[in-house]
C-alpha cells in the first residue's frame, strides 16, 4: 500500500517536473539568454529597447571562434543595443560559406581569406570588413623530433617534417585553420595525403589538440584555442610569427538579393557593431585577465596589406 | 583517472550550486526530450494499437514502415528536418530552425516509430479470445482497446522507457536541428559533444554523468511503475 | 460449416447444445451471442430483430459470456468479477458489493483481493462464472466451462452451477461435448453433428430414444444393432439381430428393418452357475468374453453372444467374477432398455 503511494507520489513528481521544464523552456525559448553579464550601453538614453522588424539574425561563424568565448562577450551587448536576436552557428568555415551561399545565414565570421574572396567574387556577398586577426602557431610535444623549434618560416618548418616524416596532425576539415595549413603546404610544394605520417581527425581545434597531445604529432593551432586548453596538452609552441600564419577575420553580409528571407538590416547592423569602436575595445581586451596576452587584436579599418599578410 | 574524479566531483558542485548555465540545460533536455516522448506516446500508442487489432489492405506495408523508421540513423532524420525546415525548404517560413521545436520535431520523428512498433508488436501477443470475453462483457470498441492497452501495460511502459532513453540520448540530429546555441537550443547531449571538443574533459564528464542521472531517475520511476504488481 | 434451420430458447431454461469435436457448437454459441457474424440468416431476441451494432452493443450488455479459459486480466480478483458491472456504468461501490456476494457463492469469496494470476485453474474459473452472473444477465452463454478443469474441480463446480442454476432461473445455453454434464444441467438438448441439429429434446430422450444412429452413438450408445422385426404384439416386438432373438417394447410391425439401440449400462453380466433365477430381464443371451478394457473404475466388457455386446460393469464386479477373455458369461438386459430406430 505504502509502495503504490510512493509511487503516484513519484510520478506525479516527474509529471510536474516535465511541465514545469516545458513551461521553463517555452518561456526562454522566446528570449535569447546569455549568462554573461553585459555591460550598460555608453551613451543611450533610450527608454524602451528598440525593436526591429525582422529581429532574427543568424550569424554562421567558426568553431575556434566560438570555443573562444568572445561572441559570449560581444552578442549581449550588440542584441541590448539593436534589439536583434542572434543565432550563432558554429561549423567550419567551409560550412559556413555554404551555408551564407544558400542563404541559410545573413551574416559571415570566417577566417579563411582565400575562399572568402572567391565568395566574393562569385557574388554571394554584398560586403566585406576586416574585424580581427589573430596568428596561427606550430606545436608539438617538446622532444620535437623534426628539430623546427625556433623556426622563422613555417613553410620551411613543414618541409622539415615532411623529410623526417614525423606525425602531422590536420584537422581535415575545411575549416579556416585547415585552408591555412593546405595552404602553407602548397607554398612548401608538398601534397602530404596518402603519406603514413599525415593524419586528419575532421573534428574542431579543441579535440584535434587533444588527438596530437596523445599522439604526440605536430599540428598548427590558432593561438587562442592553444592558450585556452594549454594546461590539457602536452604541446609547446614550436614555431610563430611568420606572416603566413597570421589568421585574419572578416565579417561578410550574406548578399541580399539571393532571397527575401535574408536579413540585410540585421546583417549589416551587426557588421557594423562588430567594426565598431566599442566592440573593437572588447575584442582587444578579450583574455587579458585570463591568460595574460590577449587572444584577438583588433583591425576594423586597415586592410589586409597592412597586416603584412601574405 | 582523476579526469573522471574532477568531472564527478564538478558535477556534484555544478548541481548542488544550481550554476545557472547547467540548469538551464538540463531543463532544456526535459522538457524536448519528454514533449518528444509524449508526442510519441499520443499519436504512437492508438496507432500501434490500431494496427495491431486490425487486419486490412496495406497494414503488412504501413507496419514495415514503423519497424523500419525504429531503425533509421538518427543523424539521417537530423538531416531529412533541416532540410524540411532551412529557409529554402517547404518549412522554411515556419522558422523553426536552430528553435527547440526543430528539436522536439526530429526527436518525435526518432521516438514514433520506436513507441508505435512495440505496442504494435504487443497488441499482436494477446490473446485474440481476450479481446473476445471483454467484448462479449459489453464493452465498446473504445473500451476494448483502453483495457487490452492497460493488459498490456508492462512491454508499453518498457516501449516508454525505450522511446525516451532513444531522444534524451541523441545528438546527431539535436546538433543538425537545434545548434547548440546558448541559452536556446544547448541540451546535455551537444553540450557534452561541444566541452569534449573543446578539450574541457572535466565538465564533459560532468555534463555526461548529470545526463546519466536524469537517465537514471526517469527510468527508475517507470521501472517502479511497470514491476509494482509483481511484488507478491 | 454449420446449418440451423431454427433454434428456440425459452425464458428460465437451460439449453445444452451437445456434439462431437469440430461440429460447429462454439461458433453457433458466439453467433447467438451476437460475437460471431454469422453469413445468413436473422437472430431475435425476446421478439425484436438485430438490426445495428448499436442494438448489438445493447443486447450484448444483456448477456454474459463464460469461455473454457477464464480469461481475466492481470489485476485482483475483486477488478475482474466488477469489469463488467462497471462497464455498464455502476458506481465502483455497489459493483464491488454485488460481486462479493457472488464470489462468496462460489466459494472464492477470500480471493477478492488476490492477483488473477495466482489463482488456481479452478479458482479462475469459479471467478469467471462469478463475473457473468452478477451481471444478472439475460441470457447466459457458457461455452465448455468445465472442459479445462481436472476431474475433481470439474465435478464440484458442476454442482455448484447446477444449484446457481435452479435458483436463479437464467436462460442458459451451455455448449458441452461432455454427455454427463448435459445430463446434469440440461432441460433440452439440441445435438449437433456435422454442422446440423439432428435432435432437439429432453435429456432422456436424447440420451435413451436416439433419433438415428449418428447421435446414438454420440450420446454413448454403444451397441447398435441391424435388425428385423420377426414378431410383434401387445406392445411387445422380437427382433432378430444376427439370427438371435431380443425382445423390445415397440409398436413397430413384423417385417419392419430396425436399428436396435442398447445402451452398455443397461446390460448385466452374470456367471452361468449364478444366474439369479427371479429377474426382470426379460432378455438372457449366453456367450463368451470376447474383451476386457479398464477405464478407471469402470471395465468395459465385450461380449461374443452371436453378435458383439458392449456392457459396462464396476471393476469390482469385473474381479469378483474373475472375468477373462473367452470365460462362459451370461448377459441379461430389459426389454424396455432396448430402443429402436426405423432403417429404411
Amino acid at each position: 500500500m505504502l509502495r503504490s503511494k510512493l509511487l503516484q507520489f513519484a510520478g506525479a513528481l516527474l509529471m510536474t517536473i516535465l511541465t514545469l521544464s516545458i513551461g521553463v523552456a517555452c518561456r526562454s525559448a522566446g528570449n535569447t539568454t546569455n549568462t554573461t553579464v553585459s555591460p550598460a550601453p555608453s551613451l543611450s538614453t533610450t527608454t524602451s529597447p528598440p525593436k526591429p522588424a525582422n529581429p532574427e539574425v543568424i550569424m554562421a561563424s567558426t568553431t575556434s571562434t566560438g570555443d573562444s568565448g568572445l561572441m559570449d562577450a560581444l552578442l549581449p551587448l550588440f542584441e541590448q543595443k539593436t534589439g536583434y536576436k542572434v543565432k550563432p552557428i558554429y561549423v567550419g568555415s567551409g560550412q559556413a560559406m555554404t551555408m551564407g551561399e544558400r542563404g541559410e545565414a545573413d551574416v559571415l565570421l570566417v577566417h579563411a581569406p582565400e575562399s572568402e574572396v572567391r565568395f566574393m567574387q562569385a557574388g554571394h556577398g554584398s560586403d566585406r570588413r576586416l574585424v580581427m586577426h589573430n596568428d596561427f602557431i606550430i606545436v608539438a610535444p617538446s622532444a620535437d623530433p623534426a628539430r623546427i623549434r625556433g623556426m622563422n618560416s613555417a613553410v620551411d618548418a613543414l618541409k622539415r617534417i615532411s623529410v623526417a616524416g614525423a606525425l602531422f596532425l590536420s584537422r581535415g576539415d575545411n575549416s579556416g585553420t585547415n585552408q591555412t595549413e593546405v595552404k602553407i603546404w602548397k607554398a612548401a610544394g608538398i601534397d602530404p595525403t596518402g603519406k603514413p605520417w599525415y593524419q586528419q581527425s575532421g573534428q574542431g581545434m579543441g579535440a584535434t589538440l587533444n588527438i596530437a597531445s596523445e599522439k604526440g604529432a605536430y599540428t598548427i593551432t590558432d593561438r587562442a584555442t592553444y592558450l585556452a586548453n594549454r594546461k590539457n596538452l602536452t604541446l609547446d609552441i614550436l614555431v610563430q610569427g611568420d606572416p603566413i600564419l597570421l589568421n585574419i577575420y572578416h565579417v561578410i553580409q550574406v548578399n541580399a538579393a539571393k532571397s527575401d528571407k535574408i536579413n540585410a538590416a540585421g546583417a549589416k547592423a551587426f557588421a557594423d557593431f562588430m567594426v565598431s569602436a566599442e566592440a573593437q575595445e572588447i575584442i582587444g581586451k578579450f583574455g587579458l585577465d585570463k591568460y595574460g596576452q590577449p587572444l584577438f587584436f583588433p583591425d576594423a579599418g586597415k586592410s589586409e596589406k597592412d597586416l603584412g599578410s601574405v | 583517472m582523476d579526469l573522471v574524479l574532477e568531472g564527478i566531483k564538478d558535477a556534484f558542485l555544478l548541481l548542488v550550486r544550481g550554476d545557472r548555465d547547467v540548469l538551464r540545460i538540463v531543463v532544456l533536455s526535459l522538457a524536448v526530450s519528454g514533449s518528444a516522448t509524449i508526442i510519441s506516446l499520443v499519436i504512437g500508442v492508438p496507432l500501434g494499437a490500431v494496427l495491431g487489432l486490425n487486419n486490412f489492405p496495406g497494414k503488412k506495408l504501413l507496419a514495415s514502415f514503423i519497424n523500419t523508421g525504429m531503425g533509421a540513423p538518427p543523424v539521417v532524420v537530423g538531416l531529412a528536418v533541416t532540410i524540411l525546415l532551412w529557409r529554402s525548404g517547404p518549412l522554411g517560413l515556419l522558422h523553426l530552425l536552430y528553435t527547440p521545436w526543430a528539436m522536439i520535431i526530429a526527436q518525435c520523428i526518432i521516438a514514433l516509430p520506436l513507441i508505435a512498433g512495440f505496442t504494435l508488436a504487443t497488441m499482436q501477443q494477446l490473446d485474440p479470445r481476450l479481446r473476445t470475453q471483454i467484448i462479449a462483457l459489453g464493452a465498446s470498441r473504445a473500451q476494448m482497446v483502453w483495457l487490452l492497452l492497460r493488459e498490456a501495460r508492462l512491454p508499453l511502459l518498457a516501449a516508454v522507457m525505450a522511446g525516451f532513453g532513444a531522444v534524451i540520448s541523441e545528438v546527431g540530429a539535436s546538433m543538425m536541428v537545434g545548434g547548440n546555441i546558448t541559452g536556446q537550443t544547448r541540451v546535455l547531449t551537444t553540450a557534452t559533444v561541444m566541452e569534449t571538443g573543446k578539450g574541457d574533459f572535466p565538465m564533459a564528464i560532468s555534463l555526461g554523468l548529470i545526463l546519466m542521472l536524469l537517465v537514471y531517475a526517469v527510468n527508475l520511476i517507470l521501472t517502479m511503475a511497470q514491476q509494482r504488481k509483481y511484488s507478491r | 460449416m454449420v446449418r440451423v434451420d431454427s433454434l428456440n430458447v425459452s425464458a428460465g431454461e437451460t439449453l445444452v447444445i451437445v456434439g462431437p469435436n469440430g461440429s460447429g457448437k462454439s461458433s453457433l454459441l458466439l453467433s447467438l451471442a451476437l460475437l460471431l457474424k454469422p453469413a445468413g440468416g436473422t437472430l431475435c431476441y425476446a421478439g425484436s430483430r438485430v438490426t445495428s451494432s448499436r442494438t448489438a452493443l445493447a443486447l450484448r450488455r444483456q448477456f454474459a459470456v463464460v469461455f473454457q479459459d477464464p480469461l481475466l486480466l492481470q489485476t485482483t480478483v475483486m477488478e475482474n468479477v466488477t469489469l463488467g458491472l462497471r462497464l455498464r456504468g455502476v458506481g465502483r461501490a455497489e459493483a464491488r458489493a454485488r460481486a462479493q456476494v457472488w464470489l462468496d457463492r462460489f466459494g472464492i469469496g477470500h480471493l477478492a483481493g488476490r492477483q488473477a494470476k495466482t489463482i488456481s485453474g479452478g479458482e479462475a474459473q469459479r471467478a469467471s462464472l462469478a463475473r457473468a452472473f452478477v451481471l444478472s444477465p439475460q441470457l447466459l452463454f457458457l461455452d465448455e466451462p468445465f472442459s479445462a478443469l481436472d476431474a475433481p474441480s470439474r465435478q464440484s463446480l458442476i454442482e455448484d452451477v447446477h444449484q446457481v442454476l435452479k435458483q436463479t432461473r437464467v436462460s442458459t445455453i451451455i455448449v458441452t461435448h461432455d454427455r454427463n454434464e448435459a445430463l446434469t444441467l440440461a432441460d433440452r438438448v439440441a445435438v449437433l453433428i456435422g454442422g446440423e441439429i439432428r435432435q432437439l429434446g429432453t435429456p432422456s430422450e436424447v440420451f435413451s430414444a436416439p433419433v438415428d444412429e449418428s447421435v446414438a452413438s454420440f450420446v454413448g450408445v454403444e451397441n447398435i444393432l441391424p435388425g428385423n422385426v420377426v414378431s410383434s404384439g401387445e406392445g411387445i416386438v422380437s427382433i432378430a439381430v444376427s439370427g438371435i432373438q431380443v425382445d423390445g417394447i415397440s409398436s413397430l410391425e413384423a417385417g419392419e428393418a430396425v436399428t436396435v439401440c442398447l445402451r452398455p449400462e443397461d446390460i448385466t453380466l452374470a456367471l452361468p452357475s449364478l444366474e439369479p433365477v427371479t429377474s426382470s430381464a426379460r432378455n438372457r443371451l449366453k456367450g463368451k468374453v470376447a474383451r476386457i478394457v479398464a477405464h478407471g473404475s469402470q471395465v468395459r466388457v465385450t461380449v461374443d453372444c452371436g453378435f458383439d455386446l458392449v456392457a459396462l460393469i464396476t471393476r469390482r464386479s469385473c474381479e469378483e467374477m474373475g472375468l477373462v477373455t473367452g470365460k462362459d458369461i451370461v448377459a441379461t438386459f430389459k426389454a424396455s432398455s432396448l430402443h429402436l430406430i426405423k432403417r429404411h
